[in-house]
């Protein structure tokens, strides 16, 4: 099992008031899975990958990966974890605006002490195999949506992450680009990655293999295809 | 932190500052005055020790000098009791050469000012203002170094006879015979014949002021022209430098017995070598160099603070930044020395550019004054060291902040 939580629980207090934003979270993740998350808004998509993407922790429950507890993890090792074990694309691309394509895919590399030599072959590598190895040396501004986002792909594959975890990654995109970076995502399961895709469009949850529901903080069902 | 990481810190902040040149610009000012300020001035005095040095120094290691009051700077003035002492006569003088076993030579010297401008020394059209005027003895030449080009000094003779004769500076001699040999010419000193016996060797110029625009005559003819009852200023030259001590303790037991001072009082005079000079001097250079410091200090803290600003107006600004490092798996102290590296970098870069600046003035002070301005590499190096330290002092609390920041808070940041 790669990713197991047991009865995740995120409480946002405000004031007086609390917002539960998850309510006992339980699911279970295979090694090599590809999987999507669906759900109305506001019912604790983001804040779920956040917490299986080690940057936010739990108010209450477990979660496990690869046998590891992160719920007692301090702040450098959840820097690690989400440094070695996951790759995470956002809706918003999230690139460095100054940076070229290539440091962008280089960044976390970096953090991990990789020598310059080994971290520009990573990153070429990574650019490669998301089709953009003409693109390196454009700024974030210079590329389309569909590119940035493939840019913010291998950036997620770069550091050959546990799992890849995608939080609506074509909000901001086009159907037709939106198709190409599912596109992407199908090529990256099929070499083997897991693949964690939130989605509020029905046809790019069809191209996984299972789908979560989401319900005001819980899980409102499964279905396995 | 390694090495390769502070390379790669670097590279970025760079690129920060290249992103907001002139913003960087504006906060490194402060750091950059300050650093140029110390710089500058350091170079400055040190050219002014170096000649100051050099000018003490021609006076002769083992010169030892009396007088009514030790040289210095005083802000009140003589107190009753200095105003009220006895003046120096040429008796002490001779008294000194007489009775001190250590003494090799006595120099006692009267100075004169014509009223209203200054002394006037004429050779047929040639004419030259202002040179001073002394009236020395024959010793004057070995207590002081001086050296004639030409001609002879005083001798017992001259003393005896009062005679009219003038040794010149060489200045005075090159402006009044630019074309003639001086020696035998008869000048007019202020309003008397004096025949030329020597002219004296040039000296060292202090900061671009010459040393040789004056005259010298025998020090009785001085007394003839110029009676009255001024003190003299004695100089003296001991027999060898290991003489010192000795010479001074002789010369203070003579003129305290002289002046009739109570053996239960301070000495009504005062016995001094030319390290009193350079004491003056020290204390000069110790004042400029405190308000160098402060100017600077004031420099860098308003800079440091300026720079704090800034990195926090940046903290801020790079919020999502900050959020997308520590998504993918920068840690705290990563962001920390990110952003320390950073400030330091940019009040480092103020530092080199204020080095370079007061480098240039240096140069320039060199190349159109006197003044031999020397920038030394410890200047340098402190002057930086201290611009970096700005940064790493100032940089502190922004950094911490950044580094604190929560990952999904800052990447939610708008
Ligand atoms: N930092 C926060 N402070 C307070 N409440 C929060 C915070 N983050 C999320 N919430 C609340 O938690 C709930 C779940 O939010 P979440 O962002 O997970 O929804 P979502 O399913 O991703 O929605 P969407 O599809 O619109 O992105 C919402 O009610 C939201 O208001
Ligand atoms: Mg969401």
């Amino acid at each position: 099992m790669l990713i197991e939580t047991r009865d995740l629980w995120k409480t946002y207090v405000m004031g007086t008031e609390t917002v539960h934003a998850l309510r006992g979270v339980s699911i279970q993740v295979e090694r090599g899975e590809y999987l999507a998350i669906m759900g109305p808004s506001g019912s604790g998509k983001s804040t779920l990958m956040n917490l299986i993407g080690c940057l936010d922790t739990a108010s209450r429950g477990e979660y496990i990966l690869n046998d590891r507890a992160v719920s007692g993890m301090n702040d450098d090792e959840l820097a690690f974890v989400r440094n070695k074990e996951i790759g995470f694309v956002f809706q918003t691309f999230n690139l460095l605006p100054r940076a070229t394509a290539l440091h962008n895919v280089e960044l976390p590399l970096i953090y991990n002490g990789t020598g310059a030599k080994e971290r520009l072959e990573g990153a070429k590598a990574a650019l490669s195999a998301v089709d953009l190895a003409d693109r390196m040396n454009h700024k974030p501004n210079e590329l389309s949506g569909g590119q940035r986002q493939r840019v913010a792909i291998a950036r997620a594959l770069v550091n050959n992450p546990s799992i890849i975890l995608a939080d609506e990654p074509t909000g901001n995109l086009d159907t037709a680009t939106s198709e190409e970076i599912m596109d992407v995502f199908e090529k990256l399961h099929e070499r083997g990655n897991t693949v964690i895709v939130v989605t509020h469009e029905q046809d790019i949850a069809d191209c996984t293999q299972r789908i979560i529901y989401l319900r005001d903080g819980a899980v409102e069902k499964e279905v396995v295809k | 932190m390694k090495v390769r990481d502070l390379f790669e810190n670097i590279v970025l902040a760079w690129g920060a500052m290249k992103a907001n040149k002139l913003r960087s610009f504006l906060t490194i000012l402060g750091v950059f005055i300050g650093v140029a300020a110390v710089i500058g001035m350091v170079a400055i005095v040190q050219g002014l020790n170096k000649s100051m040095a050099e000018q003490i120094e021609s006076l002769g290691s083992n010169a030892i000098f009396v007088s009514r009051y030790k040289p210095g700077i005083s802000i009140n003035g003589h107190n009753e009791e200095e105003r009220n002492r006895k003046r120096l006569t040429v008796e002490d003088a001779i008294a000194i050469k007489e009775f001190c076993p250590s003494v090799e030579a006595v120099s006692p010297s009267k100075s004169w000012w014509q009223y209203p401008d200054g002394n006037h020394a004429k050779y047929r059209n040639y004419e030259v203002s202002r040179p001073e005027l002394s009236g020395v003895t024959p010793d004057y030449q070995i207590v002081y170094n001086l050296i004639l080009q030409q001609g002879r000094f005083f001798n017992e003779m001259d003393m005896f006879y009062r005679t009219y004769t003038v040794v010149l500076g060489a200045d005075v001699a090159e402006g009044l015979f630019p074309h003639e040999d001086p020696i035998g010419k008869i000048i007019m000193v202020n309003k008397g014949k004096f025949s030329v016996i020597g002219v004296a060797e040039e000296r060292k110029s202090l900061l671009g002021k010459s040393m040789d625009n004056y005259l010298l005559i025998p020090l009785s003819t001085y007394e003839k022209i110029y009676p009255g009852d001024e003190g003299v200023w004695i100089g003296v030259q001991a027999k060898n430098n290991s003489l010192m001590d000795e010479a001074i303790d002789e010369m203070t037991e003579l003129l305290r017995r002289r002046r009739g001072v109570p053996y239960d009082k301070p000495n009504d005079f005062a016995i001094f070598t030319q390290e009193a000079f350079m004491d003056i001097y020290r204390q000069i250079t110790s004042a400029i160099y405190l308000v160098m410091i402060v100017i600077s200090s004031i420099a860098l803290l308003v800079g440091g603070v300026g720079v704090m600003n800034i990195m926090l107006v940046s903290v801020k600004e790079r919020t999502r930044e900050i959020g997308i490092r520590k998504a993918i798996g920068a840690r705290r102290r990563d962001i920390l020395w990110q952003f320390l590296v950073e400030a330091m970098a940019m009040t480092g870069s103020g530092g080199l550019l204020g080095i370079a600046f007061g480098l240039s003035v240096a140069m320039i002070i060199n190349a159109t004054t006197p003044l031999a301005a020397t920038v030394s590499i410890p200047s340098m190096v402190i002057g930086f060291s201290f611009s970096v330290g700005v940064g790493l002092f100032f940089g502190i609390y922004p950094a911490t902040r950044a580094a604190k920041l929560d990952p999904i808070e800052a990447l939610r940041y708008e």
